[in-house]
């Protein structure tokens, strides 16, 4: 693998634009903004990341290359699709979001402590294991996320919604023994080993 | 027809006016006080009974009309009879409208309806009947100055309405500046590639159309006469003189771009990498469709940077100040010259804002799609390092200062107008101004003057008095009404077209080009009639001179907006009856009074103002008079009354051509007949002005703030003469004026002169 993190990008030429239109999910897209700023304004996690859609968008032109990856904004999304709705010139612009963490999460430069990236992990690994999501294993793991004293803090604090959704069978109270997987486990995994394959090819990852 | 003057005055009932008026009173004043020969009632005057009746007695011999009914701006097509002079006193507008229809109102209703149909009868006395222009010529055919696309697409839809066309231009080609593109903007779906520019298609319809007569390396070096009888020496580069009439002239002589030699911080003349658009023009016609090579050792160029308002919207001086509307379109479609030869190359546009007028939002769209890279920013430096450019710049989107390489840099610097000598900087435009600054040891004159556009050469070579060229407005640019009365000049007969009227691209040009064509066959129509053209167009009437009283004072040669008094060889001013639009503003400035229109003078404005019923002082019934600008403030006054806004019946109204054709002599004869206020209202004047007559109520504006040493001489308030710029639009704000003025009376008390 080329070592793409130690290249240099030209400013505002199109190195990383292409880059980015070649690896990441809807990055064909980035050149069509026309920096408007009404994604930045209708976003409602705008005051809480630091490079709002247009910024990125335009950093992406600059040539910005490691402030962008490693930038944890793209992680805040929260799909709300407030921004996909109003831009004017139509970008998926949410996709894109996702389509860049995803990337810098590939090349190995994304937040190592972004929440939402952990988050993500943990999902990932739980559900590809039986091709279901064991909720109780899923919750647990999140709570320990930071140590074990943080986790019987927040286990504690989140009893009685633990409760409520046992009583109304949205979790099951013996998750940690059993797991209702799907059949055909290992056709899932030699599918998803497949598609991870296809996408490294096309990204030029290993 | 006869000369004997035989009044008939009508009186219509209808529109409430029977209920409201006491009609027979009315009856009585026109016949008694007015002594009109034919008297009559009618219950609705403008149908087709009434006005078969009035026809009836202009046919035994009837010759001066007055119908006191609704204002002179409703039912004009009823009203509209040939061959005598006619007055209107507005009864229903301007009174039974304007006032409350109760007991308490009916006394003073009444009276202001006596008072107008006074003031009727007397204007109409001094009245008589205009007749066409006898000096009117009738040369139909049309001068083109320019060969540019404007002058082209005038000439071409000139031609094609079946007028003769003789196109000159000073080079040796037809084509202008967009003959020198490669390719211009796409003017046509899906706005998505530049595209050819048409000028050869254009050129050779003109070399094919044999109404259209072209002259190249010509120009104009003297141009004389008047709509309809333009006499124009035209000479060819080898000195050549050959003498043309025509009917009239549109100038086409568009622009020069902006010299980027003023530019040396972005680089222009440092290093040859840096060129403008048209410098990057004539590079990519070189090219032809292939790569691109910069000027300084012929490389190809794989990255080029264009930076927006280059030397334009800009407050340093010697920079345009303004936005010249097409060079981001430009940049735009220079950047796809550079994308469509080689997608790997870097084009990067810098910009504050990205203004694409027209279909250019799909053509910048395009671009994105070629990905061109568009960047908001503000250039502070163009350097260069080794064989590359270096463009530094605020990112105004990421907030930071930065800079990027490029092999190439091109600047979207502007246009500037070719409209010739800016005759305005050297001649005043009023007497009293140069009175005026004269005594405040500070000049009002010239403050317009832009130095950095001024042009030295002159274009048309005008015989005028007031100079050689077309008066200016602002930044150079010919002065021509872009909103109300666009390609219009303040020389009649004489259109301006493209870029020399304001900044413009192609598709524009054309569009304007069309109708600077249809305006200037307009007026060849209108003045082989004897007509006045544009505003009032058709009017028949025009200025005629007492020369024997005349003083030689240059009032009337200096003021007249329009260039249309000359000068004889002894001194006294040559009226050029057809490039007159009849604003009056020579018979405002006359000091002696001596010029008038057949049917408009300063006895019939005089007459109508001295004939009001005056209350004495104890009546507690004071008078303004209103000298109301037709155009704008009458219509306005018209439109309160019709929209119930009520304004005190105290005030008699009287409109007026233009405040420029009031004559101080009416302001004196208001104080001495007793009014205890006088108010002009008129159009905004000012580089923004809003006046018909350019010139006229700014000239009005000055002559007032001259009234007011007059009136302190007398004893009398200052306040009692005021002076209010209003918009067609103002019907709640003009009742309110008025209504202010009774305020104002109240304070300043009655006007002491009433009853001497
Ligand atoms: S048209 Fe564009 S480049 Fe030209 S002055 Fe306006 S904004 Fe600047
Ligand atoms: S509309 Fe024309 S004048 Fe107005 S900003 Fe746009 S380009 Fe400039
Ligand atoms: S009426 Fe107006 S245009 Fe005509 S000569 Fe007088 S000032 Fe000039
Ligand atoms: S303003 Fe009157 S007095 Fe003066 S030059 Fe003109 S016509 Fe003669």
């Amino acid at each position: 693998m080329r070592d793409k993190n130690a290249e240099t990008m030209q400013k505002y030429h199109n190195d990383f634009l292409r880059e980015v239109e070649a690896n990441v999910e809807e990055g064909d897209w980035v050149h069509m903004c026309m920096q408007c700023g009404v994604c930045a304004g209708s976003c409602p996690l705008g005051d809480a990341w630091e490079h709002s859609p247009q910024k990125i968008f335009m950093m992406i032109r600059a040539g910005k290359r490691e402030e962008v990856l490693t930038s944890d904004s793209m992680w805040m999304c929260t799909s709300c699709y407030n921004c996909i709705v109003r831009c004017p010139r139509e970008l998926p612009i949410t996709h894109i979001m996702h389509g860049l963490a995803n990337y810098a999460h590939r090349l190995g430069i994304a937040p190592k402590m972004n929440p939402t990236r952990r988050f993500a992990k943990l999902f990932w690994n739980n559900i590809v294991k039986t091709g279901r999501v064991n909720e109780l294993k899923l919750s647990i793991s999140l709570y320990f996320m930071d140590g074990f004293t943080n986790g019987v803090k927040t286990s504690l604090e989140m009893t009685g919604m633990g409760l409520g959704m046992l009583k109304t069978g949205r979790l099951d109270a013996m998750g940690l023994l059993r797991s209702h997987g799907i059949k055909d486990k290992s056709g899932l995994h030699k599918a998803l080993k497949k598609a991870r394959e296809i996408e490294d090819a096309r990204k030029g990852l290993s | 027809m006869s000369d004997e003057k035989k009044t008939a005055a009508y009186i219509c009932k209808g529109c409430g006016l029977g209920d409201r008026l006491d009609c027979t009173e009315l009856t009585t004043i026109a016949e008694k006080e007015g002594k009109a020969e034919i008297v009559r009632e009618h219950e609705f005057l403008c149908n087709a009974d009434g006005v078969a009746m009035i026809q009836k007695d202009i046919d035994e011999g009837a010759n001066r009309i007055i119908i006191n009914a609704c204002s002179r701006r409703a039912k004009t097509e009823a009203f509209n009879f040939e061959n005598v002079a006619m007055t209107r006193a507005n009864l229903r507008e301007g009174v039974i409208w304007s006032q409350p229809d109760t007991d308490d109102a009916r006394e003073t209703t009444q009276e202001m309806a006596a008072d107008y149909v006074r003031m009727a009868c007397a204007e109409i006395k001094f009245m008589s009947i205009p007749e066409e222009n006898p000096e009117h010529g009738s040369n139909k055919r049309l001068l083109v100055v320019g060969g540019g696309i404007s002058g082209m697409t005038s000439a071409i839809e000139a031609a094609r309405a079946g007028y003769e066309v003789i196109l000159v231009e000073k080079t040796g080609t037809l084509g202008g500046m967009a003959a020198q593109l490669y390719k211009r903007v796409p003017d046509h779906e899906d706005y998505a590639d530049p595209q050819d520019t048409g000028v050869p298609e254009m050129i050779a319809e003109i070399g094919a159309d044999g109404l259209i007569t072209v002259k190249l390396d010509s120009t104009i070096t003297r141009t004389s006469g008047a709509p309809g009888q333009f006499s124009v020496d035209i000479t060819k580069e080898s000195g050549v003189t050959e003498t043309e009439n025509v009917g009239a002239i549109i100038q086409a002589s568009g622009f020069t771009n902006y010299d980027a030699n003023n530019l040396p911080h972005l680089g222009y003349g440092k290093s040859p990498d840096v060129v403008d658009q048209a410098g990057l023009e004539a590079l990519a016609r070189a090219a032809d469709g292939g790569a691109i090579k910069r000027p300084s050792d012929g490389k190809e160029v794989t990255s080029v940077a264009f930076i927006q308002c280059a030397g334009q919207r800009s407050s340093k001086k010697g920079e345009l100040s303004y936005c010249s509307g097409h060079c981001c379109n430009t940049s735009i479609k220079q950047a796809m010259y550079f994308k469509d030869a080689n997608p790997d190359v870097d084009a990067t546009i810098i910009y504050t804002d990205l203004r694409t007028p027209g279909n250019g939002e799909d053509f910048y769209r395009s671009a994105q799609k070629k990905r061109v890279i568009f960047t908001k920013g503000e250039v502070s430096e163009v350097t260069t390092s080794g064989d590359e450019l270096e463009v530094k710049f605020n990112d105004l989107i990421l907030n930071e200062d930065t800079a990027m390489n490029a092999d190439l840099v091109v600047l979207a610097t502007g246009q500037v107008p070719n409209s010739g000598v800016n005759i305005e900087a050297a001649t005043p435009v009023s007497v009293d101004e140069v009175e005026a600054a004269a005594e405040a040891d500070e000049s009002r004159i010239n403050t317009e003057v832009d130095t950095g556009t001024v042009q030295e050469v002159s274009v048309l070579n005008l015989t005028y008095r007031q100079g050689k060229d077309l008066p200016h407005l602002r930044h150079g640019f010919s002065d021509s009404h872009f909103i109300c009365f666009p390609y219009e000049t303040r020389r009649t007969g004489i259109y301006t077209t493209g870029p020399v009227r304001r900044p413009m691209d192609i598709a524009q040009a054309k569009e304007d080009a069309t109708g600077a064509a249809l305006k200037a066959i307009q007026a060849i129509e209108n003045s082989s009639l004897g007509r006045a053209a544009h505003p009032r167009s058709g009017d028949l009437s025009y200025p005629d001179f007492r020369k024997e009283n005349c003083t030689q004072c240059k009032r009337c040669t200096v003021e007249c907006p329009f260039g249309a008094i000359d000068e004889t060889e002894d001194g006294y001013p040559l009226f050029n009856e057809s490039r007159c639009r009849r604003c009056g503003t020579c018979m405002g400035a006359c000091p002696v009074r001596i010029i008038s229109f057949a049917n408009y003078s300063v006895d019939t404005v005089g007459a109508q103002l001295k004939a009001v019923d005056m209350p004495d002082e104890f009546d507690e019934k004071p008078r303004m008079l209103v000298l109301a600008c037709e155009n704008d403030a009458y219509p306005a006054i018209d439109m309160a009354g019709m929209n119930g806004k009520r304004y005190s019946p105290y005030v008699r109204i009287v409109p007026v051509r233009c405040l420029g054709s009031v004559n101080t002599i009416w302001i004196s004869d208001a104080m001495n007949s007793g009014y205890d206020m006088v108010m002009l209202m008129g159009c905004k004047h000012g580089d923004d002005y809003q006046c018909h007559f350019v010139k006229g109520s700014e000239l009005a504006n000055i002559r007032m703030s001259k009234i007011g040493d007059t009136l302190q001489t007398l004893n009398l308030e200052p306040e009692r003469v005021v002076d209010y710029e209003v918009a067609i639009t103002d019907i709640d704000r003009i009742p309110q004026l008025i209504n202010d003025a009774a305020e104002i009376i109240e304070n300043i008390g009655m006007n002491p002169f009433k009853g001497f």
